[in-house]
């Protein structure tokens, strides 16, 4: 045990001294990775256990949106714009997630009410184009280095706060995997009924981890929206950055610690190398060999990258037909 | 009543019809294979391309053009569905929602590649209609009639042919078919080309009224979803009022206030709804 302790100490002060040695845009990849990451652990934590929700982007959109233009409007520090963010994001999961959980909306029609609560604060985004600038987007309003503003233009500063989010995301991660609450969880996934006839309070252990997963989405694109200044509806809320959400989880393996953080390291690393591969010439090349590798990736690693790793568990069976 | 708001609830009606259309293809898909086509709307942006390319680039008549397009996208339909559904159909529904989704993402990347993102219009230019005061687009009108003309020819189909009452026997009971002597992949590649005509038949209608682009499946394709699922998924003729009653709340929101709040409005009618009927609005 001293010993994987020893080498996590180890690792960790290897990626804090990155930045030492690393130029500038590799910084910027591992920043973004990082930052994606723990959006996507944090919802995998929902998702593992067949929750799936693709209103994720909802979430996002109001994170990144609602510090940044408190801060731009009227000054309001983005210490006290991401925690409010957060709030409403949570406020928001209960009052989606509540309804639905009790009546029992799951499978498709889970996946459809979350993909329109997505979209619902996409183009409120973009309706309120008076404040927000629409689908220009938004530019935050830059003072230079400033703790208060949370802006630093040295890109080291945002790697330590983005490994230290990343980490913060695994911990909580840990947290829900080692409580009681996950036995609870999957018994739910599995079987509703028999898991409240056992005496398990479906109704909080579905909205703990709703709650949780939505504040820290937030919180990842408050963080985000911080690290970029520059903000737009199409790559910050909606359908789009909500299936880019339940891709990357899956395409990592959304049942282990590390799957949604080696998700977010093979997308972006795809990416931006096809990007780079490409160049301009071919607008559309990259994501035409991402589209093909997703569709791949579900039909043959339905379990994702670590799920290739992790044949030591059983299979997991079937996830139950939603109730009909 | 007021002169505007009754040309934009007729105009509701007429939009209606095409997304009734939409509806219809997709329930019957998901009715029949169990299967969201997330993709559904992408596949309606490869026939309007095809349209398109046959008319305006290639000189093809237009009826003969939407004919070939119709064929063509419903091969497209087959296609989907036994290179990408097939292999998942034993999956869980999250994979199966989710195999479509990558193919929306290959879809609209692989139109901006070959097509490049401009807006694109096959410039067949119909007269607008004026009926005491009120302007009604002819295309719109055009398309109206045509989207129901196929909603009554499919629900022929389904009552009054074999293989349509073969298709209603697997939506209401996948095991006891087999034993009644039907191959049920046969009868999915059926549903898969009927589901792809139908996305041929709306992408012909709408392109006389809208600009192709890659990204077009976006603006109406999360739009069909809402309307499948208030009707009921599967159920066709919830479907087919749920998509006038969306119609109406975009055409009547989009008179008081903007294009995206009507939208707005619409996706919000739609949670609320579906927090207070689960299983859609025509649900037993």
């Amino acid at each position: 045990m001293n010993v994987t302790r020893m080498f996590l100490a180890i690792g960790i002060a290897i990626l804090m001294a990155l930045p030492l040695v690393t130029p500038t845009y590799f910084l910027h990849l591992m920043i973004q990775i990082l930052i994606w990451a723990f959006i996507y652990t944090a919802w995998s934590l929902m998702g593992r256990f067949g929750f799936v929700s693709f209103g994720h982007g909802a979430f996002m959109g109001i994170g990144a949106y609602v510090p940044a233009l408190l801060w731009s409007y009227w000054n309001v520090t983005p210490w006290l714009g991401i925690p409010l963010s957060v709030i409403a994001s949570a406020l928001l999961a209960v009052v989606v997630g509540y309804p639905c959980f009790r009546r029992r909306v799951v499978g498709h029609y889970f996946a459809l009410v979350t993909l329109a609560l997505s979209q619902v604060v996409l183009l409120s985004l973009v309706a309120a184009r008076d404040i927000t600038g629409g689908s220009l987007g938004f530019t935050q309003k830059t003072v230079g280095h400033s703790w208060y503003a949370l802006q630093f233009p040295e890109k080291g500063y945002f790697y330590i706060i983005a490994v230290l989010l990343w980490l913060f995301g695994l911990l909580i991660w840990r947290w829900i995997d080692r409580g009681i609450g996950r036995e609870a969880l999957e018994a739910i996934s599995e079987d509703e009924d028999a898991a409240a006839a056992i005496g398990i309070d479906v109704m909080r252990e579905k909205m703990r981890v709703t709650v949780v997963s939505a504040a820290l989405t937030a919180l990842g694109g408050g963080i985000l929206g911080q690290y970029l200044m520059y903000l737009n509806p199409e790559t910050m809320s909606g359908i789009a950055v909500s299936l880019q959400i339940v891709f990357a989880a899956i395409a990592g393996g959304m049942y282990s610690l590390l799957g949604p953080t080696v998700g977010s390291l093979f997308t972006l690393s795809l990416t931006e190398g096809l990007r780079v591969w490409f160049g301009v010439n071919f607008i559309g090349a990259a994501n035409t060999i991402y589209g093909i590798l997703l569709v791949l990736f579900i039909i043959f690693m339905p379990r994702g990258i670590l799920g290739l790793f992790d044949r030591a568990r059983p299979a997991r069976p079937r996830s139950p037909a939603p109730a009909e | 009543m007021d002169i505007y708001l009754l040309e934009a609830i007729i105009n509701g009606i007429l939009l209606g019809g095409v997304l009734a259309l939409l509806a219809l293809g997709l329930n019957l898909i998901f009715g029949v294979i169990d299967v969201v086509w997330i993709a559904y709307a992408d596949i309606v942006m490869c026939g309007m391309y095809a349209l398109y390319f046959l008319y305006a680039q290639y000189g093809v008549p237009l009826p003969l053009a939407c004919v070939i397009t119709i064929v063509g996208v419903s091969g497209l339909g087959v296609l989907v569905h036994l290179l990408i559904i097939a292999p998942v159909l034993d999956s869980p529904p999250l994979n199966q929602l989710l195999a479509t989704g990558g193919l929306l993402f290959f879809l609209q990347s692989f139109a901006t590649l070959l097509f490049g993102t401009d807006f694109r219009n096959i410039g067949v230019r119909l007269p607008v209609l004026e009926i005491a005061t009120m302007y009604v687009s002819f295309a719109r009108l055009i398309a109206f009639a045509v989207g129901l003309i196929g909603a009554v020819a499919l629900y022929l189909f389904l009552k009054r042919t074999y293989v349509g009452t073969a298709i209603r026997a697997i939506a209401q009971d996948r095991e006891i078919v087999a034993l009644m002597g039907i191959d049920q992949r046969r009868i999915y590649i059926v549903v898969s080309a009927i589901g792809g005509a139908l996305a041929g038949l709306a992408a012909c209608l709408l392109a006389l009224q809208y600009d192709v682009h890659p990204f077009i499946g976006n603006t109406f394709g999360p739009v069909i979803f809402i309307i499948c699922v208030l009707g009921g998924l599967g159920n066709m003729i919830g479907g087919f009022i749920a998509a006038f009653v969306i119609s109406q709340i975009i055409a009547i929101g989009g008179y008081y206030g903007s294009t995206e709040l009507s939208y707005v409005f619409a996706f919000t009618f739609f949670i609320v709804l579906m927090l207070i009927r689960p299983r859609g609005l025509f649900a037993p």
